[in-house]
């Protein structure tokens, strides 16, 4: 596995993967849908922000539970970097979504419950942030944070995926809103989406092995 | 069954020392009564709206906002108030997991406890509009528990953390928030008289989430109090 971050035919593909989406979705035709219309192209680049958030988090989590088992630094560090990645994206995910909003529903912030919950769900990753930071002694911080991640994780998932579904949300994909399900994508639109998310969950993991590699390298000088 | 005797034995403890004191819960039912006080007076400021529209949703959403706090600064004691000494004791006589659980059902009847007598204080000042009284009450007592669970777990990681108010608030409020829109809109549709059928998959959503929250604060604290 930790071959893999050495690796770097899956860095080339991302970037290729990467120019191919923008060029592409922004030029290809898509299908003329009522209030969308062309700002449908968002979805090239809003959902791919969450696509890479939820991979990093999630490979985030499985390094806690394998920090908790094992005790080793190096998975606490790939845990907080990726964290750190998930965040920044998560951001991206949230303004290009407050844009898009602001040109289909008037607003940049309408109170909608999928926006609501997702600014929650920014508080819990926020508060592990603080968390960490709230501890001096390298061993127990990294436990702490370890266990507060795993706790915080399914409720993310809550959140951002189970809430914003049960409630009328305007949203896509939500309370019966088109999204990218079967009727309103094309295969146009098939063939730009799914590399974008593979492409930008490619570029996280690449951005979170970077942040891992240098705090590697970092430790080491400290520890000579 | 070990850590079921090992629990009944730590519960009664806490029980005990409660009794004892009275502190956690004199302390907290002063502060409820203190802030429903508060809000009545505050409300008959402005004269007409105890009949105004707006009244029943501000009257739901105050309870669930006084029973937060309530039990945010009832549960934080439950493990910042035991000394680093006192818990290794724990530790060399009972499992880890006994600790958790015996402090989540502490805390689980200490919330039921309080929140009925908030919900009467409530009721006593503020003229009541809920239409299905029973089910409103239902809500209160899953919403207590609910919030002990979660905040227990929470409130032994802030304690582990070293500086406890903040950091507690910070940590718990996240968590808590789909539980307390969850609450709020159960409650809302007992008081409005919602046909009960209605709302019977929501208390299926806070029944899982309590039993996901014991079931992860079970395997993650043999963890944390590891020094």
């Amino acid at each position: 596995m930790m071959k893999f971050i050495y690796q770097s035919w899956w860095k080339i593909a991302a970037v290729l993967l990467i120019f191919y989406t923008i060029i592409a979705g922004l030029l290809l035709p898509v299908p003329v849908l009522p209030i969308l219309h062309e700002t449908i192209r968002n979805v090239y680049f809003h959902v791919p922000m969450w696509m890479a958030m939820f991979v990093v988090f999630g490979i985030s989590v499985v390094y806690s539970i394998k920090y908790l088992s094992s005790g080793k630094e190096q998975d606490d560090l790939v845990a907080i970097e990726c964290v750190n990645t998930g965040v920044v994206f998560y951001i991206l995910g949230l303004l290009s979504g407050m844009l898009w909003a602001r040109f289909t529903w008037g607003e940049f912030w309408s109170n909608d419950p999928k926006q609501n919950s997702a600014a929650i769900a920014f508080l819990l990753y926020c508060a592990y942030l603080v968390l960490r930071n709230s501890i001096d002694e390298e061993q127990k911080r990294a436990r702490i944070s370890a266990i507060y991640n795993i706790f915080a994780f399914p409720v993310m998932v809550v959140l951002l995926f189970i809430l914003p579904r049960m409630t009328d949300s305007l949203h896509p994909g939500n309370g019966g809103n088109p999204a990218f399900g079967k009727y309103d994508m094309d295969n146009t639109m098939r063939a730009v989406f799914y590399p974008a998310c593979i492409g930008w969950i490619f570029i996280a993991i690449w951005i979170a092995t970077l942040r891992y590699r240098i705090r590697l390298i970092e430790n080491k000088k400290l520890s000579l | 069954m070990d850590i079921l005797r090992q629990t009944g034995y730590l519960l009664k403890k806490e029980i005990l020392l409660e009794w004892r004191s009275k502190y956690a819960f004199n302390g907290v039912l002063l502060y409820i009564v203190s802030t429903v006080f508060v809000c009545y007076i505050s409300f008959n400021l402005s004269p007409g709206f105890n009949t105004s529209n707006s009244y029943p949703v501000v009257w739901n959403v105050l309870f669930w906002i006084i029973i937060l706090f309530a039990a945010v600064n009832a549960i934080a004691k439950s493990f910042l108030q035991e000394s680093r000494s006192r818990l290794l004791y724990y530790y060399t006589i009972a499992s880890p997991q006994a600790v958790i659980l015996s402090k989540t059902i502490y805390n689980a009847l200490l919330m039921t406890l309080l929140s009925v007598l908030a919900l009467i204080v409530y009721v006593l000042f503020f003229n009541n509009t809920v239409g299905d009284a029973w089910f409103y009450f239902l809500s209160v007592l899953v919403g207590s528990v609910t919030f002990a669970t979660t905040f227990t777990m929470v409130s032994a990681i802030a304690a582990k953390a070293g500086n406890g108010g903040t950091l507690m608030a910070i940590l718990s409020f996240p968590v808590i928030i789909p539980v307390i829109l969850l609450l709020v809109k159960v409650s809302k549709s007992a008081m409005d008289g919602v046909d009960r059928s209605f709302t019977y998959g929501n208390f299926g959503i806070l029944a899982t989430i309590n039993i996901m929250v014991i079931g992860v604060s079970l395997l993650l604290f043999p963890y944390l109090w590891r020094d």
